[in-house]
């Protein structure tokens, strides 16, 4: 039981990473209808700005994260501009591989100046603390974590559900032209989506570098890709539904490793992508409604 | 394939023509008169200095150099001394080959480089063909000196390294006799045949030695979350956990695991010998985990605590095992060159095959029937973040 019970503590800290990721997935699609595949690589550079608000300006990890989810809201809402919106008008699969591109553009580039070396993010910047209880191990970085990644949730619920700026963006993402007739500037609040969607992203980032201590210019790629299935398991382009497919996501591999063998654990989270897409491909809470025309 | 068939062809050739041109000098030495550089004998250093894994072949060309110059500062080998060819293989196995033909035709007595396993293999040919020795520094890979179709030793090809094989075995060695330990979990990477045939041969001697494998998990390259696995490994109460893989994962699983409570001593090979091991997972974590490695840094022998000040002082850096590997590897050539009496490669060649006790700095070598050195591997602890070898 209590080995049970760790496994879930080790679920949920996982799954809050991916959960903060699958959000940034979940609302540009539900806007563009775009899977932004850079943004796994926003994830990274934002690490990178918390990486260097840290060390060299030697700021505390609050101030770090506030910089790096600025930073990479207007390095989304930059490549938005640059590489989506002269795409609007596309084919999907034309803007799909354009994000493809943003990625590796994201990835090479940090590379190219920051080497592919990893760097490790100084411990002194979140000193840890152990808490035993009842036999369990949880850490204060456990904590924070799943704390954090749940109230960044809850605002951006609150954005999205009580402010004009989220009214809009659920007006476009409903119907673009009505919204324009209803007086929206459809440019602005996609830009807007992806400044947020990039914060979260940012955050996910920095979080990854306190937690696990090290990062490297494509840690993007893995967590990214985990996120995605987590947000298409959730039902893509649904808000709630991203944050519980990523804490499943989460406690699945967990168990998985746990329990049956870690060398399944790819091929589970993978493998429920394909179930899903097959048997409910609008995911969890996803309603089945028709294509609309 | 059809593009490859010519390109042998064609390599084939001019190999031929290598012979050819090759043959003058040979005539000369076997008549006993000196190289054709008279007083002077020349070394070739085939090393990676550029490309991806430049670090490895800066450090092993830096640690063969030091040691030339140390013995032309002593008055060279029977009296002559010697002069050293440096050449970059650009990270290439095409390129390294080229290079070894380049240094074959110029006279060399030996070659030593390649670092990486497959550029020695794309050199072996060249080697064999202009019976010149090659000693490889770090070639791991357990067919480097053996044709394996054939199981026939290549008789122009050394390395100055231990093997994959043999530090999973020294590794069980040490958790089971030294450490006294009788069960183990192994959680190791499945990325890469490295750590693989680590994971293998632990398991082989640990079992053989009568030790019980509790748990046998694995990692792919890049993952950071391993608590899940962890925490099942944890449940079997392993005595050891033998971790196989390199620092940049291993860093943040020794970490995780005593986050999660597992007092477990641990063990790895030489991927874990990197600064980052410290800053990554804390001085606190690393105690009680141990790797083997190839030399410690920190050994108090005079030998290698000579060698490291030696080295600091030219180069302004600490040498790792490629460095040191690099100056034994200068080392034995000499050994060699002495007890043939000779510049002579094919005798050189004969002498480096008889190689017994020798001192190196990475351990005292004894070369077997497949040119392989017998030497001791060092096992190095983490204690308070330091290294101390065992």
């Amino acid at each position: 039981m209590v080995e049970f019970m760790q496994q879930m503590v080790n679920g949920l800290s996982l799954g809050a990473i991916y959960a903060l990721i699958a959000l940034g997935y979940t609302m540009v699609y539900g806007i563009i209808l775009l899977i932004n595949f850079a943004h796994g690589d926003i994830m990274m550079v934002g690490a990178y700005v918390g990486f260097f608000s840290i060390t060299m300006l030697g700021s505390n990890v609050f101030v770090a994260l506030l910089f790096a989810m600025l930073a990479c809201a207007a390095l989304g809402v930059l490549i938005e501009k640059i590489a989506y919106r002269p795409l609007r008008n596309s084919t999907r699969i034309a803007a799909l591989i354009t994000a493809i591109g943003a990625s590796l553009f994201l990835e090479y580039v940090t590379i190219f100046f920051l080497t592919p070396e990893q760097r490790v993010f100084p411990a002194e910047a979140f000193p840890m603390h152990q808490y035993q209880i009842m036999g369990l191990y949880i850490s204060n970085k456990d904590i924070f974590i799943i704390v954090l990644a749940v109230v960044l949730m809850v605002l951006l619920q609150y954005i999205v559900k009580r402010t004009r700026a989220g009214k809009a963006m659920r007006a476009v993402s409903l119907d673009q032209e009505a919204a324009v007739l209803m007086g929206i500037s459809v440019d602005k609040t996609i830009s807007f989506t992806f400044a947020l969607g990039s914060a979260l992203a940012a955050a996910a980032g920095v979080l990854i570098g306190i937690y696990y201590g090290t990062i490297n210019p494509l840690m993007g790629i893995i967590p990214g890709l985990k996120a995605f299935v987590a947000a298409v398991l959730g039902g893509i382009g649904i808000i709630p539904g991203a944050m519980v497919g990523g804490f499943l996501m989460g406690i699945l591999e967990t168990m998985v490793s746990g329990y049956g063998s870690s060398m399944y654990r790819d091929a589970v989270a993978f493998g429920v992508l394909i179930l899903i897409l097959l048997i409910k491909p609008t995911g969890i809470f996803g309603r089945n409604e028709s294509e609309k025309v | 394939m059809q593009v490859k068939r010519c390109l042998t062809v064609l390599v084939l050739v001019l190999f031929a023509m290598g012979i050819v041109a090759g043959c003058g000098t040979n005539n000369t030495n076997q008549q006993g008169t000196p190289a054709p550089q008279g007083t002077e004998i020349l070394v070739g250093l085939n090393c990676e200095l550029s490309g991806g894994v430049a670090s490895y072949g800066t450090n092993a060309a830096n640690g063969a150099k030091l040691a030339f110059e140390e013995i032309n500062a002593k008055g060279g080998v029977l009296g002559k001394q010697i002069k050293v060819l440096e050449r970059d293989s650009q990270s290439k196995t095409d390129e390294a080959m080229n290079v070894s033909a380049d240094l074959v035709s110029k006279g060399v007595v030996a070659q030593i480089g390649p670092l990486v396993s497959g550029a020695v293999a794309a050199c072996t040919p060249v080697m064999n063909e202009n019976k010149v020795p090659l000693i490889a520094p770090a070639a791991t890979a357990p067919g480097a000196t053996v044709d394996e179709k054939t199981g026939q030793t290549f008789p122009y090809i050394f390395r100055a390294c231990f093997l994959d094989s043999d530090q999973g075995v020294r590794m069980a060695e040490f958790a089971y006799d030294t450490l006294g330990l009788k069960t183990a979990a192994i959680y190791g990477s499945t990325s890469d045949d490295y750590a693989k045939g680590l994971a293998k041969y632990f398991k082989e001697a640990f079992e053989a030695k009568g030790g019980k494998i509790v748990a046998n998990e694995g990692y792919v390259t890049g993952d950071k979350d391993f608590k899940a696995t962890l925490t099942k490994i944890k449940a079997t109460q392993p005595a050891f956990i033998y971790v196989p893989g390199y620092y940049q994962e291993v860093s943040i699983l020794i970490k995780q695991a005593r986050e999660l409570g597992i007092t477990a001593p641990m063990g790895g090979g030489d991927g874990w010998d990197s600064p980052d091991m410290v800053t990554v997972a804390g001085a606190a974590a690393l105690n009680d985990t141990y790797f083997t490695n190839h030399y410690s840094v920190q050994d108090p022998k005079p030998a290698i605590a000579n060698f490291v000040k030696a080295y600091e002082t030219k180069y302004s850096k600490t040498p790792d095992s490629f460095a040191a590997l690099g100056y034994d590897s200068a080392y034995l050539l000499v050994e060699a060159i002495k007890s043939a009496d000779s510049a002579d490669p094919v005798k050189v060649a004969e002498a480096l095959a008889k190689t017994k006790d020798f001192p190196g700095i990475t351990g005292t070598m004894t070369f077997n029937e497949k040119h392989n050195p017998v030497k001791s591997i060092v096992v190095i602890e983490f204690k308070d973040g330091k290294l101390v070898s065992h």
